[in-house]
């Protein structure tokens, strides 16, 4: 197991420095100009030049790249070309707000739509089925700007039981930390709800249709147990990989809803980033996405073989 | 690994992003703190490295000025206790008040204000101005400037005063020797207010603590940037919010204090509410202007220019971006802002005459144009950028004019418009853009109308009779003498169309009903109170 852990880990080097490798190739082919932006209307093309070279960007690519490369082997992402700060900083503040976010969406849409799937899957074909596939089509059919409007509407504006926007770290306390994260979560869990419910629904129908579901409804097992400890440890692993691969979808994800609930999440800086042509901190973002992608993947293989004994590494 | 094992590991693994978090605040009196959404964040904190007017905002809370400026545009000392001219206006003797401190706690010497001005002046166009008539800036002591001109510069305290777009910030001498063309890496000024870098979380939030060390004019009347600069606020909380009704929102729910710019669709909203002001405080609003490249075919024929100038209808433009609220924009104006002491009547026909179709479709072939292909830039990502741009792409396709309308980012757009080549190569021939009232206000400080060729901004208009007039603006001793060369100016611009201007708007801004004192400009932090 160590050792296979240890081959994926290796494996993952050469993908990074691939993915590097094309971001830092992307970012000199697509339009924009850091320099240009900097300068603003009044500059002449010689004043934008001249910013241009105190930033470096007048360097051939190969020079960029490794001294790119040779910063990032010493743990340096560079500093952002506006703000001036280390791009670890910066994403080391913005990390906080996400995983919250993303935690918290993960939490609420596991904790809702295993049940729905299972329930559905177990009242197949009835009324209760149909109503939770409904459910979850709405759910897959609203985009997420729109739920957050509504549940910002609803919640903070009319009741006024959450707030609207921001984001306060946990240690400012429990409450004010959660209160702030239900709204977003709640907006962009609705994806992920319908999502996996409807894959723990058929994977549950077919598991349900087994032999030794059979067995244990003629051994006089009640539903519960049947449904909740034979039935779904044996649907889990797809349950899993949609799981899995929903928290790395999640991570585009937050951009729309951190712009809408003003959480200065890593989303909003890839953005703000983008929109600014600031190349160090487009790149130590995607960098850092990449890294995490293929981290989940990784635990996702791992929690296959919790789940299923006879898969072994 | 078994199953406790992996749930050690996430449990440490979940433990470790509590390391990452962002900076706390500080807390306080509520009444004591300021909440204020900026229209866009601050990428930018050196006053002189960039033209964004969020820099500008946050430049008046940090850095003080020689002069300030009232709300009749007319220079008043600020930073200086008084000042002589002598030798025919050139020998000017600044001196500086007493007492005044940096946040660093170190004193404001002559000397700092010599290396801040130089630093400005290499990079503002009414500084450029300055420097050009400037022989030597010395610090003769520690509380005095003096300025040797080659010539009268009867503007001197206008340059220093104006809250253009790089407004002359004071700043330590070690930090102005930085080069101008690189970023200050502290942000240390003498103003009302200091800049908390600790609290700073770049693109989200900026904060700014009350500058103990601060002392107010003793005289006069707060006014724009003039006068007594009092503060009542220990802190201001920049928080930026880039979706336009969550803005709103926070305002409504009272989780902010003031949105600079609320979006003109959501006012109806905002003025139903009893907690809420909406009003216009900037009465010198943002210009629309296109741009057109003056080196490429069909905009390099100054009589297709001038067509477009007739056919532009800056009514339709402003109600794109303002909607038919007529007390949000004006229009049929002309190379100035409607609001300046400069407007002039002088060749408006040419603008606000009648938009007859035909008729210019007729004129445009007569003025030599072949069916060339016309780049227009369009940003989609500024809404007041695109609205102008739809309605100028209609105008184009109605007077048969063979339109290649790129709909890109803002940030493309100012990359592709440096591009000095053809349209075939990757040039452009026309972009929508916008400049503060404030800013086309004066020919000193109008860098649309700055017609010097390749220094210019992109378009890069040639005109040897502007770029004279303007000379002749700057050295005009009277307001009245000024007003009479500004109308020779337009009169020259009607004819050379270094841009075509699209109409201002004037953005209402919208605060609770328990701030009092906010003053007139744009968003400023002094004199503000909270119940």
């Amino acid at each position: 197991m160590l050792i296979y852990l240890l081959k994926r880990l290796l494996t993952t080097v050469p993908v990074m420095l691939l993915v590097g490798l094309f971001v830092f190739s992307l970012l000199f082919v697509v339009p924009g100009d850091p320099a240009a932006m900097i300068a603003g209307d009044q500059a002449s093309i010689a004043d934008i030049a001249r910013i241009r070279a105190s930033l470096g960007l007048d360097r051939p690519f190969p020079v960029q790249f490794w001294n790119w490369l040779w910063r990032l082997a010493h743990g340096d992402l560079g500093q952002s070309i506006f703000s001036d700060q280390p791009v670890t900083m910066l994403i080391g503040q913005r990390v906080g707000p996400t995983l919250s976010l993303m935690g918290m969406t993960m939490l609420v849409s596991v904790g809702l739509a295993v049940p729905m799937g299972v329930i559905a899957a177990w009242k197949a074909g009835s009324l209760i089925d149909r109503f939770l596939m409904a459910l979850a089509v709405l759910g897959f059919s609203l985009p997420v700007f729109v739920v957050g409007y509504m549940l910002a509407y609803v919640f903070a504006l009319n009741l006024d039981w959450l707030p609207v926007q921001g984001y306060v770290p946990m240690d400012d306390g429990l409450w004010p930390w959660l209160s702030r994260l239900i709204l977003p979560s709640a907006s962009l869990g609705c994806v992920y709800v319908a999502l996996i419910a409807r894959i723990t629904r058929a994977t549950m129908l077919e598991v349900l249709t087994q032999d030794y579901v059979r067995t244990a409804r003629a051994k006089g097992l009640g539903s519960a147990s049947i449904l909740m400890i034979h039935a779904l440890k044996n649907a889990s692993v797809p349950i899993v990989t949609v799981i899995g691969l929903g928290i790395a979808l999640l991570i585009g994800g937050t951009v729309v809803t951190e712009s809408v609930f003003a959480i200065p999440g890593l989303g909003r800086l890839t953005i703000d980033a983008i929109l600014h042509r600031d190349y160090p901190v487009i790149q130590g973002v995607v960098l850092l996405c990449s890294g995490t992608y293929v981290l989940i993947n990784l635990l996702i293989d791992l929690c296959y073989n919790l789940l299923d004994p006879r898969i072994r590494y | 690994m078994d199953r406790r094992q992996f749930l050690k590991m996430s449990a440490v693994a979940a433990g470790g992003t509590a390391a990452f978090s962002i900076p706390r605040l500080a807390r306080a009196d509520s009444t004591r703190i300021l909440r204020f959404v900026p229209y866009a964040d601050i990428a930018i904190v050196d006053p002189v490295w960039t033209t964004a007017y969020t820099t500008r905002t946050h430049a008046l809370l940090v850095f003080d000025t020689l002069f300030g400026l009232d709300d009749n545009l007319t220079a008043q000392p600020q930073m200086v206790e008084g000042f002589t001219v002598e030798n025919d206006g050139k020998l000017w003797t600044l001196t500086l008040r007493s007492g005044l401190l940096f946040h660093d706690g170190s004193k404001v010497l002559a000397r700092d204000c010599v290396a801040s001005i130089k630093r400005w002046g290499v990079r503002d166009a009414f500084g450029q101005a300055l420097m050009a008539a400037t022989d030597e800036i010395t610090a003769k002591d520690d509380r005095t400037i003096v300025f040797r001109l080659k010539k009268p510069f009867p503007m001197l305290p206008d340059a220093l005063a104006r809250p253009s777009a790089m407004v002359a910030a004071m700043m330590p001498e070690r930090l102005a020797m930085t080069d101008p063309f690189k970023q200050i890496t502290e942000v240390v000024g003498s103003g009302p207010f200091r800049y908390l870098t600790e609290e700073r979380v770049a693109g989200a939030r900026h904060v700014y603590a009350r500058h103990e060390g601060y002392a107010p004019r003793g005289s006069g009347a707060a006014s724009f940037t003039a006068g007594p600069k009092v503060t009542y606020f220990d802190r201001v909380e920049f928080q930026v919010i880039p979706d336009a009704a969550t803005a709103v929102a926070a305002l409504q729910t009272g989780s902010v204090d003031w949105v600079e710019a609320p979006m003109i669709d959501l006012l109806p909203t905002l003025r139903k509410s009893k907690d809420i002001t909406v009003e216009i405080k900037d009465h010198n609003g943002m210009v629309a202007q296109l741009a057109m490249n003056h080196t490429q075919a069909p905009f390099n024929n100054p009589a297709i220019r001038r067509i477009i100038l007739k056919a532009v209808n800056q009514v339709d433009c402003m109600t794109a971006v303002a909607g038919s609220e007529k007390d949000l924009w004006s229009a049929n104006f002309g190379f100035y802002s409607a609001t300046s002491p400069m407007r002039s009547g002088e060749g408006l026909a040419a603008i606000a005459g009648p938009k007859n179709t035909d008729a210019l479709k007729k004129e445009l072939a007569a003025a030599g144009y072949k069916g060339e292909r016309v780049v227009m830039l369009a940003a989609q990502d500024v809404p007041r950028i695109s609205a102008v741009c739809e309605v100028v792409a209609e105008m184009f396709r109605n007077l048969g004019i063979n339109l290649d309308f790129v709909a890109s980012d803002w940030g493309t757009v100012i990359q592709r418009r440096t591009n000095r080549r053809s349209v075939d190569e990757g040039g452009w021939s026309c972009f929508v853009t916008y400049w503060s009232g404030l800013d086309m206000a004066t020919p000193a400080t109008n860098s649309a109308l700055r017609a010097n060729g390749e220094k210019a901004s992109p378009g890069w208009p040639s005109s040897p009779a502007l770029e004279s007039l303007r000379e002749r603006w700057l050295d005009a001793k009277t307001l009245e003498e000024q007003k009479k060369v500004a109308g020779e100016i337009q009169l020259q611009a009607v004819q050379d169309v270094p841009f075509v201007p699209a109409g201002q708007y004037f953005q209402p801004t919208a605060y609770r009903r328990n701030l009092t004192g906010m003053l007139n400009g744009f968003a400023l932090f002094t004199n503000l109170k909270k119940a």
